[in-house]
């Protein structure tokens, strides 16, 4: 008997909006610890929350781009349980009357497209962080562990799927689909490596074809897209190893481990789902009528699959529609530079190609590069025009995202305008020829493997200024 | 002249400006009268000398230098230790806050200091203000100024016997259940609960939040509505706060009763109440009538409800409340191999045993399976209570009741018994729930020569008709009786 | 509604409270919970189908602030109220991982 997997993601975003959910402390990755903290945040004796506006309506913007029905009253409810970060002991999250449901979002991987189910898309609060102390790290091992607030009340959004989806390869690209809808909506950073974007799943296995739904297993703890396909990797061949050796699948929380490439059997909390939601005293409801609904969903921008398709239209393929709808600043370049007249895919290869492999190895964003969408719409027309030889459009391009200024200024002042001067070829042809006689001679008797020869010799004796199809027609005409 | 100790709020405000006393000779005097009565009544939890004479000395020089803040500059005012201040040990009369200073100040805190106010110190309360009696302090019982072996009552026991007895001029208080109007009414003097959400909770340790508000403790209403105004208005830092105007009292305070419907409580007139209390509240009432009012006797049947809907909604808030006291960040902590057995240890020996079996009683209320029956059910209580009120206030436009059930009972009389104790807020409960103003004026003595409260009602918002109502009581009672330990004669 | 019984697994609550009681403890906290919630439960019996819950005394909604940065607090200040600090941060006993 064979068995599928069935997989749930809940997908927690934190936001980036200036302040924390609750209070005015600021949200900034980096600082000194401790001190981004005031009463609010770090559950102080009759502190009280005040909810970012922000955050609501970032949140309720991500519930639109998934199809999502707004709650028209939504309330805030205290999940409670001690835990050391937890500066409260609750959590203020949401629970039956979250702000966004029954959603669903379109996933495409090589099997084909499919449609994910979105349970709900709610609001809450992140913890503090700790650290343990202890030579190996491991927690028994520790004899204390520390702890910092910066973290303590930075919103998190978090989205939860339906269990819809039946292999890793389609929970990798539906976590992609839903981070490339933050990045466009511009409310995370959705920086996987800072932890902004965090996964957990829950697996079960059931036989093919069946409607029942098997023993679930929740995963924990996978902080990328490929710690997420790994995990479930794991968890579903661990699983399915238990159910065809006879096995029972026990319903636990698994803890995905990224270096030793397993998930673990965590040490449960004692009656850890007795969370004794009740609806936040401290808050009152929030209420988003129609109005305020579609003036949100009116400022939405373009969405990821439509921009791909957009782009497909133009005729990219679907890696480079795909890449470069998937960050703003290349979307954003690449739409300046078709209005400023760009041939669509070779704008494309230039941001999918050098200026992706620029950007990663110099680790800068987009925006503090030199770059424009009319530089790179110049630079296209000028390698159109063979202005410039493929060589030195590279170099071209290098300086202009240094910030060395438009591709012709770089191009002149590096002096790799390509000769135009059909007297200057001939003559540096002629020299070239002149200067190895007996290869000559060779070309001349029919040996074609010399024009390659010969094309080296003339573009180094031209700095690699000269247009190579232009010098190889000219050697065969001269020898 | 007599002992400035002694003095209203108003008489000393005209006698600061008049140049009869100073704001330092006032802080001198109330403190004259803590150190006569504090070893007996123990209001006091901290003072803050330092501080006081600061304040004290700075009104003086705004005095001298012509700047007026107002009717609270220079005034000697007490605050309930469960509103943090800065730098000041505010403990909740807790083991688990013992020597803890916050780093910043209540909102209402911030307001009297915006006034002029010198905060003399920070008063006894039960433990979290769970209780009513103040005898549910980890440091010790407050005692009734009027007879101290009896409860001055709670959990603002130690707000009320200040100010009963002249170690503060007025005192900020706050009633979760009654706990400003029924001290106030065993101690012989004036509490009022605003209406939910008109004074800032920001800063005010949480007991439950849905119900607990702050309010003034005075001598007489016309001080109580000073203190009112001080505090009262929106606060941003508290998101249940009102954002409306504030109702204006003065206009009407002293319109007197007349052309006034005064709606008699049947189910808190007879039944549970001590009779020679349910006797003064009628004799009160006959006046009320002589004095123009039209009189009107009203059944709220769900009022028996409100008090058993009020023991799962404050225990359920109060569980999470109290959560946040676990060792790790403020407050004494007990040792444990793990931070669980460290928060479990710290947190079983730092409460007391009412707050202990409130945590309890509210964890289990809201824990799996029971939600719904309990908190949920008695949510869906709340809305018959205040369906009943509404119905109420179509024909009336104040309620009066007794605010406590029987006047000041001995010290230890209750404590074995939390049920016994609980029936202690059958009057003032409701208005919590509610979310509505209420206050306690002083209309005489029983024969134990201990004083009885009249309770005042009114719909939100209805402060305005509230003080009014409250201020014709208080003046058709005159009640001009002291404790005999506010003098100097009483005390030695 | 009807009335849910009242049995009380004592252990499991003070566990949930995060309160270290000892067995003598846990029978008398018990049996007091008992009578309260007895009187209580009270109310079970209500008529409430069609009584809506009430959270908030005065109907209020949509109480924000706008996303702006304020004061935070001074770090020695909050640390001088720790228990147990090391450097920058509050120090406690070691914990297992959130499940
Ligand atoms: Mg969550
Ligand atoms: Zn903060």
């Amino acid at each position: 008997m064979s068995h599928e997997a069935v997989i749930g993601i809940e997908t927690h975003v934190e936001l980036r909006t200036r302040s924390k959910m609750f209070c005015g402390c600021p949200v900034d990755f980096g600082a000194e610890p401790n001190t981004n903290i005031c009463p609010v945040c770090l559950g102080l004796p009759g502190a009280l929350p005040v909810p970012n506006e922000q955050a609501i309506e970032w949140t309720v913007s991500l519930g639109l781009a998934l199809g999502c029905a707004i709650a028209p009253e939504s309330l805030f409810h205290r999940k409670n349980y001690f835990y050391a970060d937890l500066p409260k002991n609750y959590q203020i999250s949401q629970y039956d009357l979250p702000l966004c449901v029954n959603g669903h979002l379109e996933v495409e991987t090589d099997e084909g497209t499919s449609r994910i189910g979105i349970t709900r898309v709610h609001l809450e609060e992140d913890t503090g962080k700790s650290t343990h102390l202890g030579e190996s790290g491991r927690i028994h091992a520790a004899e204390a562990a520390l702890l910092d607030f910066n973290r303590s009340g930075i919103p998190l959004m978090e989205v939860v799927s339906e269990p819809d989806l039946r292999t890793p390869e389609e929970a990798r690209a539906y976590g992609m689909e839903l981070r490339a809808i933050v990045l466009a909506l511009g409310v995370s950073d959705a920086k996987l490596e800072e932890g902004s974007l965090r996964f957990d799943a829950n697996v079960s296995l059931r036989p093919e074809g069946s409607d029942e739904l098997g023993v679930k297993v929740e995963v924990k703890n996978m902080n990328s897209l490929r710690s997420l396909q790994r995990a479930l990797a794991f968890e579903i061949e661990r699983q399915r190893g238990i159910l065809e050796g006879g096995g029972e699948v026990a319903q636990e929380t698994r803890h995905w481990d990224e270096e030793a490439g397993l998930t673990e059997s965590g040490r449960s909390k004692e009656e850890s789902s007795d969370y004794r939601y009740f609806p936040e005293p401290d808050l009152v409801p929030i209420v988003i009528d129609s109005e305020r609904r579609d003036e949100l969903a009116a400022r939405l921008p373009e969405l990821p699959s439509a921009r791909r398709s957009r782009y497909r239209e133009l005729g990219l393929d679907a890696e480079a529609a795909r890449l470069v709808a998937e960050g703003d600043d290349l979307a954003a370049v690449f739409e300046a530079a078709l209005s400023g007249g760009a041939d669509p895919q070779a704008a494309a290869n230039w941001l999918t190609g050098e200026v992706t492999a620029h950007l990663r190895r110099s680790g800068t964003a987009m925006a503090e590069t030199g770059l424009s969408g009319d530089h790179l719409a110049e630079l296209v027309a000028m390698v159109e025009a063979d202005e410039l030889s493929a060589t030195a459009a590279k170099q071209v391009l290098a300086g202009v995202l240094e910030g060395e200024g438009s591709p012709r200024r770089v191009a002149e002042d590096r002096d790799l305008m390509q000769i135009a001067d059909e007297g200057a070829l001939v003559a540096a042809v002629d020299t070239a020829l002149g200067e190895h006689p007996d290869e000559r001679a060779r070309l001349a008797g029919g040996d074609q493997k010399l024009v390659g020869f010969f094309v080296g010799r003339v573009m180094q004796a031209t700095g690699g200024k000269a247009d190579p199809k232009r010098v190889s027609e000219l050697i065969r005409e001269r020898a | 002249m007599s002992d400035p100790a002694d003095l209203t709020i108003a008489a000393a405000g005209r006698a600061l400006r008049a140049g009869d006393v100073t704001a330092r000779d006032l802080l001198e005097a109330v403190r004259r009268r803590a150190s006569m009565t504090e070893s007996q009544l123990h209001n006091y939890l901290t003072l803050d000398a330092a501080g006081a004479e600061e304040t004290a000395e700075t009104a003086d020089a705004a005095f001298a230098a012509g700047e007026d803040r107002g009717p609270l500059q220079g005034i000697p005012i007490a605050v309930k230790d469960n509103m943090v201040t800065r730098g000041l040990e505010t403990t909740c009369s807790s083991r688990i806050l013992a020597g803890y200073e916050p780093p910043y100040d209540a909102t209402a805190v911030a307001r009297l200091r915006r006034c002029g106010a010198v905060l003399v110190g920070k008063t006894n309360l039960d433990e979290f203000a769970m209780g009513s009696s103040t005898e549910n302090s980890a440091y010790g019982p407050t005692r009734n100024p009027w007879n101290p072996d009896r409860v001055p009552g709670g959990s603002s026991g130690g707000s009320a016997g200040a100010v009963a007895v002249g170690s503060a001029l007025g005192a900020l208080g706050s009633d979760t259940g009654g706990s400003i109007r029924q001290p106030a009414s065993l101690c012989g003097i004036v509490g009022m609960k605003p209406t939910y959400g008109l004074v800032s909770r920001f800063g005010l340790i949480a007991f439950a939040s849905s119900l607990d508000q702050i309010g003034p403790i005075a001598r007489t209403v016309d001080d109580a509505v000073t203190l009112f105004e001080a505090i009262a208005g929106h606060d941003p830092a508290d998101a249940t706060s009102y954002r409306g105007e504030v109702p204006e009292i003065r206009p009407t305070l002293d319109a007197g009763i007349d052309g006034l419907r005064v709606g008699v409580i049947e189910e808190l007139s007879g039944e549970g109440i001590d009779p020679e209390v349910a006797e003064a509240c009628a004799a009160m009432v006959d006046r009320l009538e002589g004095a123009g009012a039209t009189v009107e006797h009203l059944s709220l049947p769900s009022c028996e409800h409100a008090l058993s809907a009020y023991y799962l909604i404050a225990p359920a808030e109060c569980s999470a409340n109290l959560a946040r006291f676990d060792g790790v960040r403020y407050g004494p902590r007990l040792a444990g191999d793990t931070v669980e057995q460290m928060m479990a240890a710290t947190r079983r020996d730092g409460f007391g045993p009412e707050v202990t079996r409130r945590i309890l009683l509210g964890t289990y209320a809201l824990s799996a399976g029971y939600y719904e029956a309990f908190y949920g059910q008695a949510q869906r209580v709340r809305t018959m209570v205040i369906r009943d009120f509404e119905a109420a206030y179509e024909r009336v436009d104040v309620l009066v009741s007794p605010t406590s059930p029987s006047t000041a009972f001995p010290i230890g009389d209750r404590t074995a018994d939390p049920l016994s104790m609980y029936l202690s807020d059958l009057c003032t409960i409701p208005s919590n729930l509610l979310g509505q103003p209420g206050i306690s004026v002083p209309i005489g003595l029983d024969a134990d020569g201990l004083p009885i409260g009249l309770q005042v009602l009114a719909p939100a918002l209805g402060e305005a008709v509230l003080f009014r109502a409250a201020k014709a009581v208080e003046s058709l009672a005159g009640f001009d009786h002291r404790p005999a330990l506010a003098s100097s004669e009483g005390a030695a | 509604m009807p009335p849910v019984p009242i049995d009380i697994d004592i252990a499991k609550v003070a566990r949930l409270a995060r309160v270290g009681l000892t067995a003598e403890e846990m029978e008398r906290y018990g049996a007091q919970l008992g009578v309260i919630l007895e009187h209580a439960a009270r109310i079970q019996a209500l008529p409430t189908e069609d009584v809506p819950p009430t959270a908030h005394p005065l109907p209020m909604v949509n109480a924000f602030r706008p996303d702006e940065v304020s004061d935070t607090l001074d770090r020695e200040e909050v640390l001088s109220q720790a228990p147990e600090r090391e450097g920058p941060y509050f120090r406690v006993p070691p914990f297992l991982e959130e499940s």
